[in-house]
């Protein structure tokens, strides 16, 4: 390579190796964007674009089905999100701050499901369900206990971090200063843990949502909003799924570009 | 001596002590006992040290005073109150912290007025601006700790605290952390605070000369225990202990025994010299000591030289090196029995330097002579003390 263009090319090489590596990544979703405004042509499999419309944007529930299965998603989403985070919170906090026989042993279990397959998982909770006597209930409540458990460890392991990070003077201080262990907790422990906590819940919700492996072992005849667009791509996928990936990755975006902003505005104040 | 607690089980404890009181309090760990049967009574409204070496037991101390430790054993009352196991949130008792713990999500105002609005207490506004005018921080009240320098932080760790007008307030090596420079004019400043407002201070620290320039009584802590408790000059000029002797400061410490005992001299002989020490600086009843003299009290001579220093006259030494130090000379001389004394001499330009490999005489006045426990460790308490 000689001459300006080539000094020019060698220059920028890992700058045009990033932008290959964003474009790989985001034209699957730009489709699902494009797709969006596509006009159906029947039921078919094939995605072709057939011309543009806002119908779907409209009607995102001309399939009733599809947003039923939506509403169980958001639904145990929310449930196991709330449970997974409350409890994993609490022994993130025993794990760290309480010495207790098993302590060890339950730092290294925690992480378990994380490491485990999700097949396995699936399977072995259903083999659970259907030997405690709820074969014929399998639905809502199985696939939230199912996401609960799923979640728990990586909340533990989150807040973990976050408490393990925090200086436990600062809580001496607060006791020093006349508050109560409750008090301490409210107005020192749980604001300098809150944004893992917050992290985790959102990680939870996420996990939760997409889930399909355990889901789908575990549902009855529920559907989640994954399991639809699963049994529906064999038919030909209706055009509203890319109008709620569309939203979802927007709702993602605004949350990362709202944290980035709120991280910049505080080592802006910092400095 | 009337503050040091040398026979705690002649006090009489059913007289209320308006101060802080220790009583036999031990903190055992699983591997090692911190605190072993201290006794200690800091009186109201003093300044006062705990100095030791890292390790002999003053943090623990400090900590279970604060609540923040339970003690294994014995009491602590303040103000006649027994607080041994009462709540850190429930006792009149407020710490500044080694790495100042500072709230890091409030803001400079906030964090003083933590105590203040925990016991709901009318009128924080007014009460937070006084005493960051106190500590003069008051343009700073709206920035979060991580924006202002150590020394800001370490006034507004002392303001969070004071502002509580606690019955004590803990010190817990609250300089460690600031430059030299820093450490030196925030030492002058708390000593100001503390006169102004007039509170207990009980001040932990591993620096004897911060020790003695901002307490009026030090305690010397060491292994668990007092070694010795008294005014800065007063340890210094009549340290009890090998260790005290080295920690706080240098000394010269010379093998003797003890030849007579009057009313108030004792007689030693050191190395061969007759040399006496007053009675009321006599620390043994043993029939063997150490002779100890701190080094600036020392004067060194020509062989034969008449010099200020009746009584105790130590000929044979040898000048084996010389440091120039500015305000000071300090020789180290070899004697005769093979011992190095240490000699400093102020630079007052009168006398003439000596040269390594001179022959001099050392002398000094017998009352700043003291005299030690043979069984001591003569170098208890150096390593820390020394180049101080």
């Amino acid at each position: 390579m000689n001459g300006a263009a080539g000094r020019w090319l060698r220059e920028h090489l890992v700058l045009m190796l990033g932008l290959l590596v964003l474009v790989y990544t985001f034209v699957p979703i730009a489709v699902v964007v494009l797709m969006s405004f596509n006009a159906p042509r029947g039921r078919n499999a094939v995605y072709q674009f057939n011309g543009f419309t806002l119908d779907n944007w409209l009607n995102p529930c001309a399939d009733a089905d599809l947003c039923s299965a939506l509403g169980v998603s958001i639904r145990v989403g929310l449930l196991a999100t709330v449970v997974a985070t409350a409890l994993g919170t609490l022994a993130a906090f025993a794990l760290v701050r309480h010495d207790f026989a098993g302590r060890s042993a339950s730092n290294v279990l925690i992480f378990l499901p994380m490491a485990a397959p999700e097949i396995v998982m699936g399977s072995s909770l259903l083999a659970l369900f259907v030997s405690a006597g709820f074969a014929g209930q399998l639905g809502f409540w199985t696939i939230l206990i199912a996401h609960v458990m799923f979640c728990l460890s990586f909340v533990v392991v989150t807040v973990r971090s976050r408490l393990a990070g925090m200086d436990d003077t600062l809580e001496q201080a607060a006791m020093d200063l006349y508050a109560t262990p409750l008090q301490t907790f409210l107005r020192v422990t749980l604001p300098l843990v809150f944004p893992g906590i917050l992290g985790a819940a959102l990680l939870s919700f996420s996990l939760s949502f997409d889930d399909f492996i355990v889901t789908n072992l575990n549902s009855g005849s529920t559907v989640t909003f994954p399991m639809f667009v699963y049994g529906a791509a064999q038919r030909g996928v209706p055009m509203q799924v890319n109008v709620i990936g569309t939203l979802m990755f927007v709702v993602s975006i605004v949350i990362v570009v709202a944290s980035e902003l709120n991280n910049r505005r505080r080592s802006r104040a910092l400095t | 001596m009337s503050l040091l607690a040398e026979a705690p089980d002649q006090v009489a404890d059913d007289t209320p002590y308006d101060g802080l009181r220790l009583r036999s309090v031990t903190k055992a760990f699983a591997s090692f006992t911190a605190v072993d049967g201290l006794d200690l009574d800091v009186p109201r409204g003093s300044f006062f040290a705990l100095l030791g070496p890292s390790g002999c037991g003053k943090t623990t101390t400090l900590r279970m005073v604060a609540g923040l430790e339970t003690p294994t054993s014995g009491s602590i009352t303040l103000a006649g109150q027994d607080i041994t196991y009462a709540k850190p949130y429930r006792r009149p008792v407020n710490t500044v912290f080694q790495s100042y713990a500072l709230f890091p999500h409030l803001d400079i105002f906030e964090n003083v007025a933590f105590g203040l609005r925990r016991r709901r207490s009318a009128d924080v506004k007014t009460q937070v601006h006084e005493m960051l005018e106190l500590v003069e921080l008051t343009s700073q009240a709206r920035k979060k700790p991580a924006q202002l320098s150590g020394g800001q932080q370490q006034r507004v760790a002392l303001a969070r605290a004071l502002i509580n007008k606690p019955e004590v307030l803990l010190l817990d090596e609250p300089l460690g952390a600031l430059d030299l420079k820093l450490r030196r004019s925030m030492q002058i400043e708390i000593k100001r605070i503390q006169t102004e407002v007039g509170l207990t201070f009980v001040h932990v620290t591993h620096d004897q000369e911060e020790a003695m320039t901002m307490a009026d009584t030090v305690a010397v802590m060491n292994k668990g225990l007092i070694e010795q408790m008294g005014a800065p000059a007063e340890l210094y000029e009549n340290p009890r202990s090998t260790f005290v002797a080295n920690f706080l400061g240098q000394s010269n410490l010379i093998e003797g025994a003890v030849l007579s005992r009057s009313a108030d001299v004792t007689t030693v002989d050191m190395q061969g010299i007759s040399v006496s020490v007053p009675t009321g600086r006599t620390h043994t009843d043993d029939a063997a000591g150490w002779v100890g003299i701190r080094p600036e009290k020392v004067l060194i001579g020509e062989e034969g030289e008449a010099l200020d220093a009746p009584g105790n006259t130590i000929p044979g030494g040898v000048v084996s090196d010389v440091s120039f130090v500015g305000v000071s000379t300090q020789y180290l001389v070899r004697m005769p029995w093979g011992q190095e004394l240490q000699v400093f001499e102020q630079n007052t330009g009168r006398r003439r330097r000596f040269a390594p490999g001179e022959r001099v005489e050392l002398s000094w006045r017998p009352e700043y002579a003291f005299l030690l426990d043979r069984s001591q460790d003569a170098g208890a308490g150096a390593v820390a003390g020394v180049l101080a």
